[in-house]
């Protein structure tokens, strides 16, 4: 039986499938900022900090990055009710997307921060910087920059791999692909047109984060 | 651990400097890394507005003695006081009030590459000495015409040539107004022909009365600019004179052998 083609039936749902990429790209927003809060923190203590924050984070990091995210959601969401922490879909998927992020994005912005020349650090120190300021002012800009492509890349996968917070009910466009999916049966279209979605968010997040990276975080 | 048994009371708030006294003054200072001594105690007094140079073959000390005075190197034992101020290793706060009496420019320039050739020279002064926007870009511009950079003020560091970068570095150190400026081996990174631009700058600097310490391997700007000479062997200052002494009559082996190796 040749394929019939229909595209109508997925393309009338759009509010659902716009709500969807909305949820996807906010989810995706919050947990960048947090988990780059958090990986610049990681990084720093990484580098610098006390030998037991150094081990602690380094564990952080080997946890995260040798478990699969679907694992770490499922902790968040179905785990830690049992400890008493009982979490919306939402929350949930943002701090599992952020613990997610962070631990990355922490490995990427060490080595961009262990490329910074010693004497930068040198010249900064005999100018009577504070520490932090030489972390934030002369170390963190440049090795931002150093990064800045592998960190939009990871950020990028982050946000692709939030297709799974569906899983957990969090309504975002893979959970509104499976509803239209579900309602029409036209899988063959329905993922065609997801799959074409995820593809134009991402390109669209690239570009911003590649365009806004040098003009506001380490701007020349 | 680095101060004397008769230091004075720390935090005694203004530098007590009389009249006359060094502005820097190093006791028995010696510095080891592991079980290797680099500086087998060193005695310097330094008086205000001097310029001493440092010679010596590589590995003699001179630049691990020139980075104990800013304290980017630890030293073990002994005591440093610049400007009346005891370096104090283990003491952050101590340590950044020393530092903004104590210039420094290095071989490889270090300056900021993120940041455009003013925001250099203006970083410091903004962070440390919380001059005001205006004030602090009035002052920059300012030094950087004193080193012949005027027009680079919105330049970035990787556009410009050695010289330069060296000369943006002397003018970002100046702008903390220091007391004393630290010069490690200034123009060894530089191409020969554009190593005049920079040592004018310094010369000017001697001119006005800085007081200046540079580690160099130019011989004949050691003798023209410097009113000492320190020749540094194995750890010590194996001899101390004044140019003409220093290169003109050397009174140990040693300090003749490196200035006939500087001859081939």
């Amino acid at each position: 039986m040749p394929l019939q083609l229909d595209f109508t039936s997925i393309l009338v749902q759009w509010p659902l499938l716009l709500r969807g990429a909305a949820w996807t790209v906010g989810l995706t927003a919050v947990a960048t900022l947090l988990g780059a809060a958090l990986a610049i923190g990681c990084a720093w203590a990484r580098s610098g900090g006390p030998l037991a924050l150094r081990w602690l984070v380094g564990a952080y990091v080997e946890l995260i990055r040798n478990t699969p995210f679907i694992v770490q959601l499922f902790f968040v969401f179905f785990g830690l009710p049992e400890a008493g922490i009982r979490l919306s879909p939402a929350t949930a998927s943002v701090l599992a997307m952020t613990i997610n992020l962070g631990a990355y994005a922490t490995e990427i912005l060490r080595a961009g921060i262990e490329a910074t020349p010693r004497g930068q650090i040198e010249a900064a120190e005999s100018l009577a910087l504070t520490r932090a300021q030489v972390f934030t002012r002369v170390v963190l800009p440049p090795a931002l920059g150093k990064v800045w492509p592998a960190l939009v890349s990871q950020i990028v996968i982050v946000m692709l791999g939030s297709a799974v917070c569906g899983q957990i009910s969090t309504e975002e466009l893979s959970y509104a692909t499976n509803l239209i999916q579900s309602r029409n049966f036209r899988a063959f279209e329905t993922y065609i047109v997801g799959t074409l979605s995820y593809l134009g968010l991402a390109i669209l997040v690239r570009t911003l984060l590649n365009w806004a990276g040098p003009r506001f975080l380490f701007g020349r | 651990m680095s101060a004397a048994p008769n230091a004075p009371p720390s935090g005694a708030g203004k530098p007590h400097t009389q009249v006359g006294a060094p502005i820097l003054r190093i006791t028995a200072l010696r510095k080891s890394y592991g079980a290797h001594e680099v500086l087998r105690g060193i005695d310097l007094d330094v008086a205000r507005g001097e310029v001493v140079a440092i010679i010596g073959k590589s590995g003699s000390g001179k630049s691990t003695l020139l980075r104990c005075i800013n304290g980017l190197e630890v030293f073990q034992h002994g005591s440093l006081i610049v400007d009346g101020r005891h370096l104090l290793h283990d003491n952050p706060k101590a340590m950044r009030e020393l530092r903004q009496g104590v210039g420094m420019i290095f071989q490889n320039f270090n300056l900021f590459p993120h940041l455009s050739v003013g925001r250099n020279v203006m970083l410091a002064p903004h962070l440390v000495k919380r001059r005001p926007g205006p004030e602090n870009a009035a002052r920059a511009r300012q030094l950087l015409a004193r080193v012949g950079l005027a027009e680079k003020f919105d330049a970035m560091p990787d556009k410009l040539s050695g010289g330069q970068q060296q000369r943006v570095a002397i003018a970002r150190a100046l702008a903390m107004d220091p007391a004393i400026m630290l010069c490690d081996e200034i123009t060894s990174a530089l191409d020969p022909e554009l190593v005049g631009e920079v040592l004018r700058v310094v010369e000017t600097l001697a001119e006005e009365g800085m007081t200046l310490l540079m580690v160099t391997h130019e011989m004949s700007f050691a003798r023209k600019v410097a009113n000492r000479v320190i020749f540094m062997h194995q750890g010590l200052v194996h001899e101390i004179g004044t140019p003409a002494e220093i290169f003109g009559a050397p009174r140990t082996p040693e300090l003749r052998q490196f200035l006939s190796s500087l001859q081939d």
